[in-house]
């Protein structure tokens, strides 16, 4: 059995489709990702999940129970960061642990405890008496995740987790995730930063326009697609030509290539440094050349032809 | 229109909102309580002095109790309008609460209901302090608490689904000038309808606030007679009937 199982799963709002009957399985205890950019459809499913949005059709499945029948049951065992903080202004830092616990009819001698225990765990021990407002945003990202944790969910759903933090709190947040994996806790989780796929997860689909293009482990993506290395070509004038002239002498190296917009990239089948070396050779001139390790937003590229953050 | 979802969770969600009403009660109750008390002391004291008997009541005694029933209004109408929009839209709040085994209808109904207790609290204070006031008559005012909860039932319903129909902050002002001014003027607070043309009078008898004033003032004067249960009727049922609607227009706000 898995922590969530979809088939042909499909949700139309407005005559729009933002899901577009998609399969996928989140096992026990793994962290398992949607990566894709804004509006690719991760959130839309990731509210179903949580049984916020209804399904239009197909089969939804978490915990084992259909989310259809059993809406609160499911959330009774679930954690949901959402993807804006919606932390209760109105309520102090300790507050809403404790207010949020009234809502899975928590004992307030367990709510307490656990509430004082999460704000330790999370570093935010010595704010429990501050107003929500008084926090940094990476501190309120922080809060929100603890009060997700406040019922001891089975599975917890993070939309974006770390969108907006700076770099030292978002590795912050990152380390407290991969705590709570190694208890046992299963994650999902939706994001458009490819570091944030390939440091988290376990796992992971690609998502772009409703639709699942790609599924498995980020390095195995990374592998099957693109290799180990990426030649990023920046020509100072992008011309027909040019490309054709660079495609021709290095394409015997090449796995693949691809163009996106003023960049050239190549995909070498085995060395890098061998086509950078064919490429120096060559009489144009380059505005960059990069050998660099090839990435998930390689994959990504290649499979849509646009970048991530586009 | 589908069967309402509401479970005990209510409690827990109104709960919130007393935790949040009773860290700011003071500053909120003595906003409320401070209007009501401006106009009994110019227009039931200053114009009151040039004024007649008003249904052989001296005017003092004849507004009083209109204004229980009004402040019992614009509380609640206040609370389920701007405080309901800012809550859902601002804060999110609702967002956050049917993440957990919370159901959206039982976030509308918690809003409703506290809509309702600051009827009754708002009501009841200004009801105390005509008490000391000395324009309290009957123990029948012991009935108007309850009045006062299905007032502010009911006018939280229609707030909800005003907030519900044009869900911005712009347009709670035209709630306000356009429909609760007017009821606040000619729902017999300031004075008897009798004076007025036959359809202004008819129009007032679709007022809900015109048959809250008037089992309010009845019973604070112990002036009961059975038309009262007409009243209280009047408002109950129409209660009952808008309530599915507040649910289904809120929902669809927060449920897409």
């Amino acid at each position: 059995m898995d922590a969530v199982v979809a088939e042909k799963l499909t949700k139309e709002y407005n005559g729009k489709v933002a899901v577009r009957g998609i399969y996928f399985r989140v096992h026990y205890r793994e962290c398992f990702g949607f990566l894709g950019p804004n509006g690719a459809g991760k959130t839309t499913t990731v509210n179903m999940i949580y049984c916020l949005s209804p399904v239009t059709s197909g089969k939804l499945t978490v915990l084992g129970m259909d989310v259809r029948k059993h809406p609160r049951e499911i959330k009774s065992r679930l954690g949901v960061v959402p993807q804006e903080n919606n932390l209760d202004p109105d309520l102090k830092v300790l507050q809403n642990l404790l207010v949020y616990a009234n809502y899975f009819r928590i004992p307030p001698a367990t709510a307490r405890s656990r509430a004082l225990e999460l704000l330790e765990f999370f570093d935010l021990a010595d704010r429990a008496g501050e107003k929500v407002d008084r926090l940094s945003g990476g501190m309120k990202r922080r809060l929100t995740i603890a009060r997700a944790l406040i019922n001891n969910p089975e599975l917890v759903i993070l939309d974006e987790p770390t969108t907006g933090l700076d770099p030292q709190a978002r590795h912050l947040v990152w380390q407290r995730l991969r705590r709570l994996k190694e208890r046992g806790v299963t994650l999902l989780l939706t994001t458009h930063y490819l570091e944030e796929a390939s440091q988290l997860c376990d796992r992971l689909v690609i998502m772009d326009r409703g639709e699942i293009l790609e599924e498995g482990k980020p390095g195995e993506l990374v592998a099957r697609h693109i290799g180990q290395e990426v030649v990023e070509v920046g020509l100072e004038r992008m011309e027909e030509a040019a490309t054709a002239l660079v495609v021709e002498r290095t394409g015997h190296l090449l796995r693949e290539h691809l163009e996106v917009g003023d960049n050239l990239f190549l995909f070498p089948r085995e060395k890098g440094q061998a086509v950078l070396q064919a490429l120096q050779d060559l009489p144009l001139r380059f505005s960059h050349l990069l050998l660099r390790p090839a990435t998930l937003e390689d994959v990504f590229l290649k499979l849509t032809g646009r970048g991530l953050q586009a | 229109m589908r069967f309402p979802d509401v479970s005990p969770l209510v409690w827990q969600v109104l709960r919130r909102h007393l935790i949040v009403f009773s860290r700011n009660w003071v500053t909120n109750l003595t906003f409320n309580f401070f209007e009501p008390l401006l106009y009994i002391t110019a227009l039931g004291v200053g114009l009151g002095a040039y004024v007649q008997d008003m249904e052989g009541l001296p005017y003092l005694h004849y507004l009083a109790p209109g204004l229980v029933a009004s402040s019992a209004m614009f509380a609640t109408t206040y609370e389920c309008t701007y405080g309901t929009f800012v809550r859902m839209e601002f804060q999110k709040t609702f967002h956050a609460m049917v993440a957990t085994p919370v159901s959206i209808d039982d976030v509308i109904v918690a809003e409703i209901l506290y809509g309702t207790f600051k009827s009754v609290l708002y009501g009841t204070v200004i009801l105390l302090v005509i008490l000391v006031l000395g324009l309290v008559t009957s123990p029948w005012a012991l009935l108007v608490p309850p009045v006062l909860a299905v007032a502010g039932f009911l006018f939280a319903i229609l707030s909800m689904i005003w907030t519900g129909l044009v869900p911005n902050m712009e347009n709670f002002n035209y709630f306000f000038s356009l429909i609760m001014t007017p009821l606040f003027l000619f729902s017999g607070v300031f004075f008897p309808l009798s004076g007025l043309p036959k359809i202004m009078q008819d129009l007032a008898w679709l007022s809900p606030l015109y048959h809250v004033v008037n089992l309010v003032r009845s019973l604070v004067l112990g002036q009961v007679h059975p038309g009262l249960l007409g009243d209280f009727l009047w408002l109950s049922v129409l209660a009952a009937v808008l309530f599915p609607l507040s649910l289904k227009l809120i929902r669809r706000l927060i449920i897409k």
